[in-house]
Order: C-alpha cells, then structure tokens, then sequence
C-alpha cells in the first residue's frame, strides 16, 4: 500500500484518480442506461419490471453512488477547465476544495431527495 | 522520531534494474542529512556504493534520490524529517534507466529538454542593441516564476504521466519551455509551441500536480504547463500548423 501512495498522496492526485474513475465508472453505466432507456420504447412490460426493481435499497444506493461520481466528475471537470483556460491561480487547494464541496453538496442533495 | 545517537536502519538500493536492497545500520547525527547518511555508508561500510553529488548545498540537482517512496533532493533532506521511525529505503530516482547502485541515468530527461526546444534562438545579432527588459514586465515575471530550476528530475521522477507514456517530455523540460516563451527576445516562439504541443507535451500532462507537491525549489511546473497549453490555443485557433 505505501509502495502505492509514495509520491502520490496529496489532494490534485486524489482529484486526478476521482475524476477518471468516476469517468470509467460513468463509461461503463452509460450503455446500460441507454439499454433501460430503449426498452421504454420497445418493451414497456420489460421496462416497468425494472423500474420495479430498482426500487429495491441496495439498487438506490448504487444510483446515488453514481450521482455522486456524476457530481464529481462535473465539477473535477469544471476545476480541470478553469485550471487550463483561467490565468494560473495560486489557490489550487481552493478550487480542490471547491470542486470536492460542490460534488458532496451535490451527492448530500441528492441523498435527500433519494430518502 | 529518532534520538540523536540512535542508529537509523537504512535499506540502500544496490545494483541494476534486477538489484535488491542492502540493510545497514548508521548512527544518527544532529542535523544530519540524507546524503550524509549515503556518505558515511560509502566511507565505513560499503565502498564500491555508486552515487552522486556535487555542491551539496541545493544547487547543483545532481543528489537527488528515492528516500521512503518520495524523489527529494538528499543534501538539504534532514534525516529528522524523513527517517520513519528511524528507516530510510534510499533508492535511485524513479522513471530513469539505472546505471548502478543509487545513480539513476539522467540521458533521457536531458534529451527531453531538447526535445521542448528548451534553448534560447535569437531574435538580433551582434550589432544590435542589447534588449532591455524590465523586471515589472509581466511575461518577464512569468519567467521569473519558473526559471530556477537546478535540473535535479525530482518533478520527472514524481510524475505518473511520464512513467505511463514514455516518450512524454516531463514537467522539467515543459517549464523550461515556458520560460524560453516568456522571454521576448526569443526568435521562435511557435516553433518552441510545436515542439511541445501533442500527447507527449504539454497536452499529456494530467495535471496531477505532483511536479509542484515535490519541487525542492518550489516552483510550480503545473502552472507552466497549464501557460503553455494556454499560448498554444489561439496559434492552433490561427491554424498554426501541427499545434
């Protein structure tokens, strides 16, 4: 484990690696939402038995999971734009923090909703 | 925490690529450094150790080491900050060919800073007028920001991306980059752009930021990266060609 981390244990790092799992993550999800998505069109039957499901906890959780990788993959998005187009800001740990705030408001909202 | 007096048990990297540690003990000293460390091993226990160091006073870049997992400059690293509790694994810098023991191969991070166009082409000849350039002039303050550099390959050995892709030129020789671009005497400034533009320049940088976490000299790499991205949109938005 600490052969892992060594130089890498500080938060851009941890921005860097959130934003392109939560990329992975959400590149995974994409074609099975547009599957779901499709059988509304097609199979109405198909798709009421599994919204059905999903209202199951363990389904819910995983949704507000994916939100929250959504949340921060827009705003780590949004700090990686404003790092390259933006004049060069000394407050790097600022934007972290608020691109990492924006996303947990973003998941908390979420949650709040989801409950 | 160590005691002065204490010994240290310090595993020191020996050998090529296929080497392995040796254990040593060595007694701690007040104010003692990493390389002091290297240096008694090398003059009391082992004396074929291969390493390098030159000014030890944190100008020549030449020391730099692995030590505990993180690229530091060795002369200026106290044992007291980084020994774990009273360890230190000393290995060569990371993402370099190995040469022997704790000298890493520096040719390709040198051959990068050619590869970045880190070399000033003039704009006057000999007659001309020498340029003046004021301290307050912006780009001339952006140069300021980046032009330090003791070419340790502390950022180089910190950065994943040039671990991921071998051909990417490296936080060092994209900041000096960046301050060639600064100086307005240069003759060539979108050729210097081409030179760095494209995955394996400027644009392959994933803006980890562990250059600038781990620059002894606190310059910042990140930022001039993110300046050269930033000059090369509108030559590339002019149709710059190969930007």
């Amino acid at each position: 484990m600490t052969a892992l981390v060594r130089h890498r244990g500080h938060p851009a790092y941890w921005a860097f690696l959130l934003h392109r799992l939560s990329g992975l993550l959400l590149a995974l999800f994409l074609p099975a939402h547009f599957l779901v998505l499709g059988l509304a069109l097609d199979e109405g039957a198909a798709f009421g038995a599994f919204i059905a499901w999903s209202e199951q906890p363990l389904v819910k959780l995983s949704e507000w999971l994916l939100l929250l990788a959504l949340a921060l993959h827009l705003t780590g998005g949004l700090r990686l734009l404003a790092l390259e187009f933006l004049p060069w800001s000394e407050r790097q740990k600022a934007l972290l923090a608020a691109s990492f705030g924006g996303a947990a408001l973003f998941g908390a909202g979420f949650l709040f909703a989801l409950v | 925490m160590t005691r002065d007096g204490d010994d240290l048990r310090v595993r020191v990297w020996r050998g090529g690529t296929d080497g392995a540690f040796q254990d040593f003990r060595v007694p701690h000293r007040p104010d003692q450094t990493v390389l002091d460390v290297v240096t008694w091993i090398q003059r009391h226990l082992a004396p074929g150790l291969a390493y390098r160091f030159a000014c030890r006073v944190g100008m020549c870049g030449s020391c730099a080491m692995t030590v505990n997992g993180r690229p530091r400059w060795t002369c200026r690293s106290h044992v007291a900050d980084v020994a774990n509790g009273g360890r230190l694994d000393i290995e060569p810098l990371a993402n370099l060919p190995i040469i022997r023991d704790l000298v890493a191969d520096l040719t390709p991070f040198f051959e990068k800073w050619q590869g970045a166009r880190g070399r000033f082409v003039p704009s006057a000849g000999r007659g001309d007028p020498t340029a003046a350039i004021a301290p307050s002039e912006p780009r001339r303050r952006q140069a300021d920001l980046a032009v330090e550099c003791i070419n340790c390959a502390v950022c180089y050995a910190a950065c994943d991306v040039v671990a991921w892709n071998g051909d990417y030129l490296g936080p060092a020789a994209l900041n000096r980059a960046w301050v060639a671009f600064n100086d307005r005497r240069d003759g060539a400034p979108e050729e210097l752009l081409r030179a760095v533009a494209g995955d394996a320049g400027c644009h392959g940088c994933h803006s980890q930021q562990s250059c600038s976490r781990h620059c002894p000299n606190e310059l910042d790499p990140s930022r001039s990266i993110a300046g050269l991205k930033r000059a090369g949109l509108p030559a590339w938005l002019r149709g710059g060609d190969g930007l």
